[in-house]
């Protein structure tokens, strides 16, 4: 996730805000398994700012560092703008780490088939993890959960259909 | 009771001279939900079939509750199937002559209960599976995801002890298909039924407490492949 231009989107939500608030209604609708750190909201900040994407809308002093208060500007919107019309690139995995494993696994005369046994039963308690938290949660988190359930699924997919071809990806690697 | 509550141990079935069962076993605890997992072909419905006594193993043993069920006449599995055993299929499971309520009550009938008493006990089903509103339509006016809630429904009426169901999303989208797995479970761990749920969906599966593979007429936990 860009966190830049969803701090920005909130921004453009809820109009000037501290770093701290933003911090928060971030945690609240989007981080879910993770939380901001204040460090990245801060440095986040700074940089919009250095872009002209925001403004600082006020400032207060206090015990601590003093509290600036953000507004975005119309470069800002613009940039959510062109963000959100963007579609996001497919992310096809070509190179990933289980195939890596799976090779290096035959080429070393390991067990590949037991590693698959292994990485499905990770992927189905993941997965049942995510079913029990969906059942439970409202709507925001049935459909974070069933991004992951259904990545969860085709990664799954793959390793059942690796399994059935062990033998030949075997032989063609040599192994 | 400590032991499982059904045992399936060392199950082989061959059809004709294909082998279904090479060895396949599988223990299940009262008001457990396990996921029978694997490809089309892979024995995972033969296994569901011989741990529910409809199909009988060449070899190995089932028991349940105790009871060996190849030792049992087919009357007393009749019997066993119809009290303490549900069943929820893909599809074609209901009567298409009765109405919802009917079918849900139909179980009961057989269990000896009377029309009207067998009908008052059915209905709760229907609310608890979110179609109290279809008691009197028949299949054939019903969408399938609502079918499946009746034939939900209809395998927890008896109050069975333990739930089989075969690929009981097979045949619907993946909304329907949650829903039902969602109200199954829900009602099956409140009635504190195992559930034998035979799927080659992951999705599915994951509603489940474990999950054992099928492969080539065997089993395999994964839990314990690590």
């Amino acid at each position: 996730m860009t966190i830049g231009q969803t701090l920005l989107g909130l921004l453009e939500e809820a109009g000037p805000r501290h770093g701290y608030d933003l911090k928060r209604a971030f945690d609240e609708r989007f981080g879910h398994d993770r939380p901001l750190h204040y460090g990245q909201v801060y440095s986040t900040m700074s940089r919009l700012l250095k872009n002209g994407l925001v403004e600082v809308d006020g400032v207060e002093p206090g015990d601590g560092p003093e509290r600036k208060r953000y507004a975005i500007t119309e470069a800002g919107v613009t940039d959510v703008a062109s963000w959100l019309a963007q579609p996001e690139r497919p992310e096809p995995y070509l190179q990933s780490t289980l195939y890596t494993k799976i090779v290096l696994a035959l080429l070393t005369g390991r067990d590949a088939a037991g590693l698959l046994d292994v990485q499905r039963g990770e992927h189905l308690r993941l997965m049942r993890e995510l079913t029990r938290r969906k059942t439970e949660g409202d709507l925001a988190d049935q459909l974070i959960c069933d991004h992951a359930l259904f990545h969860l699924e085709a990664d799954l997919r793959w390793l059942e259909l690796t399994a059935a071809r062990l033998g030949r990806l075997a032989a063609e690697v040599g192994a | 009771m400590t032991g499982p509550l059904l045992h399936a141990e060392n199950l082989h079935k061959t059809y004709r001279s294909t082998p279904a069962l090479e060895g396949a076993g599988l223990a299940i605890s009262a008001g457990e939900i396990v996921a029978v997992m694997g490809p089309s072909g892979s024995g995972k419905s033969t296994l569901l079939q011989c741990m529910a006594g409809i199909v009988r193993p060449d070899s190995g043993t089932v028991t349940y509750d105790g009871r060996v069920l190849s030792e049992l006449g087919d009357a007393e599995r009749s019997r066993l199937r119809r009290a303490d055993f549900g069943f929820v299929f893909q599809f074609g499971q209901l009567v298409p002559e009765l109405t919802c309520v009917e079918n849900v009550a139909l179980p009961l009938r057989l269990a000896g209960r009377r029309r009207r008493d067998a009908e008052q006990a059915a209905l709760p089903w229907l609310e608890r599976l979110e179609i109290a509103g279809l008691a009197g339509k028949r299949p054939g006016e019903i969408s399938g995801g609502e079918g499946q809630r009746v034939a939900v429904a209809r395998a927890l009426a008896c109050s069975p002890r333990v739930v089989f169901a075969d690929e009981p999303t097979g045949a619907l989208d993946s909304l329907n298909g949650e829903r039902v797995m969602e109200l199954l479970t829900a009602a099956a761990r409140q009635s504190r039924a195992a559930v034998v749920l035979v799927t080659h969906e992951a999705r599915v599966a994951a509603y489940a407490d474990r999950e054992i593979v099928v492969r080539d007429g065997r089993t395999r936990d994964l839990e314990s492949s690590r």
